[in-house]
């Protein structure tokens, strides 16, 4: 049984992938390579950022502080903040992003499927109403690194840099501590994980890379990159400049 | 509008006597307010001023997803985030719509994206404006959409079918647009001193360039005489405008905020509000590539195009190779 304090911060994990990457997807607003993408892509930073209403506002509720999702979104610092380093990796082009995406859902989807049924009841209500929309997002970002993968030379070969770039933030998703365990372990998930991604890069003739180091220090906050910094920068200028503003 | 100042033939509207029996069957069609369909005879002009004023509408909805797609990542609540984002690629879907149905009269969409980027297609003159405070998120849904309801409402009875379809979906969705804007716009001027400072000049900046959005005075135009005579123009842009003026001055006064014009004021005999119009010369100034923000909207537009080239590369050559391993299979 999960302690307030453990549920709190495990909650936070959750909320702050689906916030980063959210916020991640959506700087590409306008700017996609065909209109169809836009939409997807204004699609899946739609779902995630609301994802993130659905885990912040929990985290908050638990915590019973007072404070609300908007003020862990808006009022954390880096420190606080406890997303996976993969998801704060910046968008770079087209390619990283969706082979930051394909990776990230392949966890993403396996997580919410152990989550389904899980004794905490809203736990598990968010995770089964969060799975629909991510089996769309994993179906997509699969199809498209296989089209990118296997489409010219020059898309095979950024992919694939896109990959190896990537692959160091891989592990993290899968390791776990005290806090993962007291509500779901996801170093078992690791198997399906691999077979789910196997399949995909071998259709886009990508090379999965060989080695298993793993950057860390996101889920725990101990040290995120230098990307998420400039992030929170943007994202939250506004409720920072003007704290007594109701918007 | 988004549609501003589209060329029609040229020639003025001729009467039912002068046009040959196809042309009148035609004219009849619409007069009695039929549809005219993809497949269906049109003149050669009513085809061509389609196009323009299509193609234009949809490329100021991809266009007009920067100016609030600029502030997407600087939304202050979730809900605020989710909103604008949502809005924002309504915009990329109406744009999708529009496309469609320009494609119906024979252009693909691959020439009309070409000709946005060289420059050669226009979109609205609005756009061309820079979004400064998160006001403007404000005053572009109550005004940029509420001046784009104005002139979309009746262009559902349009008689080009495809047309007057795909502003019926998007129609649906501009209210939401409007709404919103109005939403933000309420908070920001009930809210702090900051606050209402950003709400007043958001309207300041904006108040003008929208009343711009509806074009010069056409009473006099033969271009706008032959769309209305084909239903593809509803309404002349004083009309119009002034529609928006009586609707928009009792919103402003509701939200405590000044419209920037000395002149406007209630004229009781007219039943309408009396206003100054605006700076003409800036319009064609706009028009002409010369607006605050005209040279990196379409610097914007062309990078992401230049930029996704190798995906659309790559994504027809993977279609290409799927199809051949199906043909080889089969
Ligand atoms: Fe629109
Ligand atoms: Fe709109």
């Amino acid at each position: 049984m999960a302690t307030d304090a453990q549920l709190f911060e495990w909650l936070c994990r959750m909320g702050d992938n689906s916030l980063v990457l959210g916020h991640r997807v959506s700087e590409w607003c306008g700017h996609a390579p065909v209109l169809e993408e836009d939409i997807a892509l204004a699609n899946t930073a739609l779902d995630l950022i609301g994802q993130t209403q659905l885990w912040l506002g929990l985290a908050a509720e638990v915590e019973g502080e007072g404070r609300d999702a908007d003020a862990l979104a808006y009022r954390r610092d880096v420190m606080d903040f406890r997303n996976l380093l993969l998801v704060e990796q910046p968008n770079r082009d087209f390619g990283h992003t969706m082979m930051r995406q394909f990776l990230f859902d392949a966890w993403h989807i396996e997580m919410l499927r152990a989550l389904k049924g899980h004794d905490h009841a809203e736990i598990s209500a968010i995770a089964e109403k969060s799975l629909k929309e991510v089996t769309y997002h994993a179906e997509r970002s699969a199809d498209t690194v296989i089209a990118l993968g296997d489409g010219t030379e020059e898309s095979h070969k950024r992919m694939q840099a896109a990959l190896d770039r990537l692959w160091p933030y891989v592990g993290e998703m899968f390791l776990s501590d005290e806090v993962d365990r007291a509500v779901c372990d996801p170093a078992p998930l690791r198997d399906a994980f691999d077979d789910r991604i196997n399949a995909v890069l071998a259709e886009a003739t990508l090379t999965r890379p060989d080695s298993d180091f793993a950057h860390k220090g996101g889920k725990t906050g101990v040290r995120h990159t230098e990307h998420l910094g400039h992030m929170l920068a943007v994202m939250q200028y506004l409720p920072r400049a003007y704290p007594d503003a109701k918007w | 509008m988004y549609a501003q100042m589209v060329k029609s033939t040229g020639e003025g509207v001729r009467s039912l006597d002068e046009m040959d029996p196809q042309e009148r069957a035609f004219q009849e069609r619409i007069d009695a307010n039929g549809k005219i369909e993809p497949k269906d005879w049109m003149p050669d002009g009513y085809r061509k001023t389609l196009i323009r004023q299509i193609g234009q509408h949809a490329h100021s909805e991809i266009v007009g997803q920067l100016p609030e797609g600029n502030w997407i990542t600087r939304a202050p609540t979730l809900e605020r985030k989710a909103i604008l984002l949502a809005k924002v690629q309504d915009e990329a879907g109406h744009g999708l719509y529009l496309y469609c149905a320009a494609e119906t009269l024979g252009v693909t969409r691959d020439q009309m994206t070409r000709d946005l980027l060289s420059g050669k297609m226009k979109y609205s003159s609005i756009f061309n404006y820079p979004t400064i405070t998160w006001a403007d998120m404000g005053a572009v849904g109550w005004l940029v959409d509420g001046a784009a309801i104005m002139n979309q409402v009746p262009l559902q009875r349009t008689s080009y079918g495809p047309y007057a379809r795909a502003m019926v979906r998007i129609c649906k969705e501009e209210s939401f647009h409007q709404r919103q804007g109005f939403d933000i716009m309420m908070k920001m001027a009930k809210g702090t001193p900051e606050q209402k400072r950003m709400a007043q000049d958001a309207l300041n900046r904006f108040w003008y360039p929208s009343l711009m959005m509806f074009g010069p005075s056409d009473a006099e135009s033969v271009h706008s005489a032959q769309s209305m005579a084909w239903k593809i123009k509803m309404n002349s842009n004083d009309e119009l405008r002034q529609k928006f003026v009586d609707l928009t001055a009792p919103q402003a006064d509701y939200l405590g905020l000044t419209i920037p014009d000395e002149n406007l004021k209630w004229n009781e005999e007219k039943g309408g509000y009396d206003f100054s119009e605006p700076d003409w010369d800036e319009f064609f100034d706009v028009l002409k590539g010369n607006g605050p923000c005209s040279v990196e909207r379409l610097e914007d537009r062309n990078r992401a195009w230049d930029e996704g080239r190798w995906v659309r590369e790559a994504m027809l050559a993977h279609a290409d190779k799927k199809r051949a391993a199906k043909l080889a299979a089969e």
